[in-house]
């Protein structure tokens, strides 16, 4: 096509092309017909094709008010008819947010041929609609997508909600997804209507950026025998006003792959085994396109846990540990400033999670209501308990002189603080030690009433810090 | 040396003249000696950019800088860009010309791109001019395929006349403008008209932007789509676009007063894809 020598030579041109296509078309033995209806209206006037319910509500019992729904014959952006949906106040008795799916009538509809789900919707105020997508049929929602926070106005304005792989969807179900709750209006209920709801082949979905753990690149130890997951997927196209919009697919719309299968496998749900040691990066592709953001994870082995916690539940006050029900705590790593410079916290392995910290001078686990009043929780009253376990595994070599030393702060009338010395040769690297200390050993510790905080302190004198990365786990009062 | 334009609707006569000479374009199909369009036929110039890696500089100029040195700093629109003739700025690839813009600090600019032109090297009165062309998207981007007229008379700007065939803003990705600018009707006064595509972008796909300009008439066209006409009825000051050649002029700029500045969500770098250029005499 690169000789046009006049305009009606390109209008010739594509004019025997289309012929000569049509005729191949029309020939060719190897048409597959759709099996499922390429119909892409959802509701124009009325509901297309949709089962008898029309509107399947989220499940009541989780606070879904299944009663603002309906059609309006007043309002519409064409024709006669639109959605209404009015936005429950959240202390509505009949539930306080509205949400639901439109399903297909049929065995599911044949999408491919469309590159968006379109809307027209108008608000009775500017209310912000928290979520609108397709692919939800409350079975396996396989090819979920989400829109988050359209923000409405209150005249008719069209939204799209972009297809990240329409070829996916061969047999889809799920034709619209929606829920709104009061948010974005201090608690006050609104309607907004909705229009013209169809998915549409527009042309102008472009330049698609896919993203997975939020488009960074992580680099993370792990370990044999656990299950991560490929977390942060999103997508961002630009449409034809020129705006980027991302939409949150579901994972099955991604091609995801490992570097090393000797190392780690990932299945089209995004979870992640880790089957062997050795390293391996975990990438993704959409449609094609690669996607920003992968895992490189490097395996030691198996995870060594601490030995299970044998106390019974109803002696046990714990504040970290997967054995127990732990009380409410602010932080489990402190972040004080300016001297802590103590990194990590809450580290998820497999089904499980320990604590660790890394560049340890010193950290607090925070669970009061005095330091950071934002986030107060109530301190524990250990009047009644008498020990504290705590489970130990050192990250690095042991020195001569190093020390941990335990902190216990009790905030009474006067603050008090209740000090435990744990010297480096009661420590192992790579093993854990537990410790079953009784609160009476941390000295100075008079009042139990309203212990807040757990100090771990490796200083030997200031800015001064021995061991510096440490696990812990199963930290509990009994 | 572009300034802002502004749309102005065309006068009703001549809305029916296009769908008059449309009507002709579509419906003949044999040259008709009637017809005062589609009548350059005659190529004159032609480049495919077939040899990687290598502009024909018997055809192309690079305008370097920021226009400092020209006297225009910001090429007269507040432009951020650093012009250069660097390959990462202006190479040919793959049969196509790839003006690429950069975000990078470089000679005080935050960006860099490429202007080339064909001044004293190929300029021509009349004809018709086409480049098929895909461009770059995002806010702050600014592309455009254009002719100046030559200056070697001592004639300056705006005297010397502006035929914009194709300009787009990177946040406007299915709308192109054709403007022309002369003595009373340049920058924010010059006579424009856009085209917005249906179903189909422009920096998705190439498409074809050309003029076919002869005396007293420039037509516009997109593709198949002849969109506009201007004929000296439609400007307010004199037509300056029967008495000198003009040059051609390819260009992405990013900033300046019509697109505004980049934002975040601006992409960087980004290329301009040129698969031709060709121009054509009666």
């Amino acid at each position: 096509m690169k000789i046009n020598r006049s305009i009606h030579n390109i209008v010739f041109v594509f004019t025997l092309l289309c012929l000569v296509v049509s005729c191949e078309r029309g020939l060719s033995e190897d048409v597959q017909f759709a099996t499922f209806p390429k119909n892409g209206d959802i509701f124009i006037d009325a509901p297309v094709s949709l089962t008898d319910e029309f509107f399947v509500s989220f499940d009541p019992a989780g606070g879904a008010n299944p009663d603002g729904f309906g059609t309006d014959n007043n309002e519409a952006f064409q024709g006669t008819t639109s959605i209404r949906v009015d936005v429950p106040a959240p202390n509505d008795p009949a539930g306080g947010f509205i949400g639901g799916i439109f399903l297909d009538r049929g065995d599911g509809r044949d999408l491919t041929g469309f590159d968006a789900l379109t809307f027209w919707a108008k608000g009775s105020t500017t209310a912000t609609v928290g979520l609108v997508g397709f692919g939800t049929d409350f079975d396996q929602n396989k090819f979920a997508v989400t829109r988050e926070n359209i923000q409405l106005s209150t005249d008719w304005r069209k939204y799209t909600v972009p297809i990240p792989d329409a070829s996916k969807l061969v047999q889809e179900k799920g034709m619209f997804i929606f829920s709104a709750g009061t948010n974005s209006t201090n608690g006050f209920g609104f309607t907004f209507w909705i229009d013209e709801l169809r998915f549409e082949n527009l042309g102008t979905v472009a330049q698609p950026r896919p993203r997975i753990f939020d488009g960074q690149d992580i680099v993370q130890q792990a370990f044999t025998g656990t299950t991560l997951n490929v977390s942060g997927l999103s997508q961002i196209f630009n449409i034809a006003d020129g705006s980027n919009v991302e939409v949150s697919p579901a994972p099955a719309y991604f091609n995801f792959e490992s570097s090393n299968l000797d190392v780690a496998i990932v299945n089209e749900s995004g979870e992640i085994q880790i089957i062997g040691e050795g390293t391996a990066t975990i990438t993704a592709q959409l449609n094609g396109v690669a996607a920003q953001g992968s895992m490189e994870l490097t395996s030691v082995g198996s995870f060594n846990f601490a030995p299970t916690p044998t106390q019974s539940p109803e002696s046990v006050v714990s504040l970290f540990s997967d054995a127990y029900t732990d009380i409410p705590v602010s932080r489990y790593n402190s972040f004080f400033e300016p001297f802590q410079t103590t990194l990590g916290g809450v580290l998820p392995i497999g089904n499980q999670s320990i604590i660790s910290y890394t560049n340890l001078n010193f950290v607090g686990i925070v669970f009061n209501d005095v330091i950071f009043p934002a986030e107060a929780v109530s301190p524990v009253n250990a009047t009644n308990l008498n020990t504290l376990h705590i489970d130990i595994n050192v990250q690095e070599a042991l020195q001569a002189g190093d020390r941990l030393l335990l902190q216990l702060t009790n905030y009474g009338s006067t603050e008090t603080v209740g000090s435990y010395l744990i010297n480096g040769s009661e420590l192992q690297q790579d093993a854990w030690v537990s410790f079953d200390i009784p609160l009476s050993s941390f000295s100075g510790l008079s009042d139990r009433s309203r212990i807040g905080l757990l100090l771990f302190n490796s200083e030997d004198g200031p800015a001064s810090p021995t061991i510096s990365n440490i696990f812990v786990d199963n930290i509990y009062f009994y | 040396m572009k300034l802002k334009r502004n749309t102005k609707e065309m006068r009703v006569c001549s809305v029916f003249g296009v769908s008059l000479l449309s009507f002709l374009f579509f419906t003949s199909c044999n040259t008709d000696e009637t017809q005062t369009v589609a009548t350059f036929d005659n190529l004159v110039l032609e480049d495919n950019f077939d040899i990687d890696g290598q502009i024909n500089r018997d055809i192309w100029n690079f305008d370097i800088g920021d226009g400092a040195a020209q006297g225009i700093p910001g090429w007269g629109n507040n432009e951020l860009q650093y012009y250069t003739d660097r390959p990462e700025n202006a190479t040919t690839e793959n049969g196509y010309l790839l003006i690429t813009a950069q975000q990078e600090d470089f000679n005080g600019a935050q960006y860099t791109s490429a202007r080339l032109q064909t001044k004293n090297k190929f300029q021509q009165l009349y004809g018709r001019f086409e480049a098929r062309i895909r461009l770059p998207y995002g806010q702050g981007y600014w592309p455009a395929f254009w002719l100046l007229g030559d200056d070697s008379d001592g004639s300056i700007w705006p005297r010397i006349g502006e035929i914009d065939i194709m300009e787009n803003v990177g946040d406007e990705p299915t709308t192109i403008f054709g403007t022309v600018h002369g003595p009373g009707y340049s920058g924010a006064e010059s006579i424009s008209k856009s085209y917005t595509l249906q179903n189909t972008r422009v920096d998705t796909e190439f498409h074809i932007y050309g003029i076919e300009w002869g005396p007293n008439y420039i037509n516009y066209y997109i593709d198949d789509v002849l969109y506009n006409q201007i004929t000296p009825e439609d400007v307010p000051g004199e037509w300056v676009f029967n008495d000198r050649p003009f040059y051609i002029i390819l260009n992405v700029a990013v900033g300046g007063n019509l697109p505004g500045p980049p934002n975040a969500e601006t992409e960087f770098p980004q290329t301009m894809l040129v698969d031709y250029v060709r121009v054509y005499q009666r």
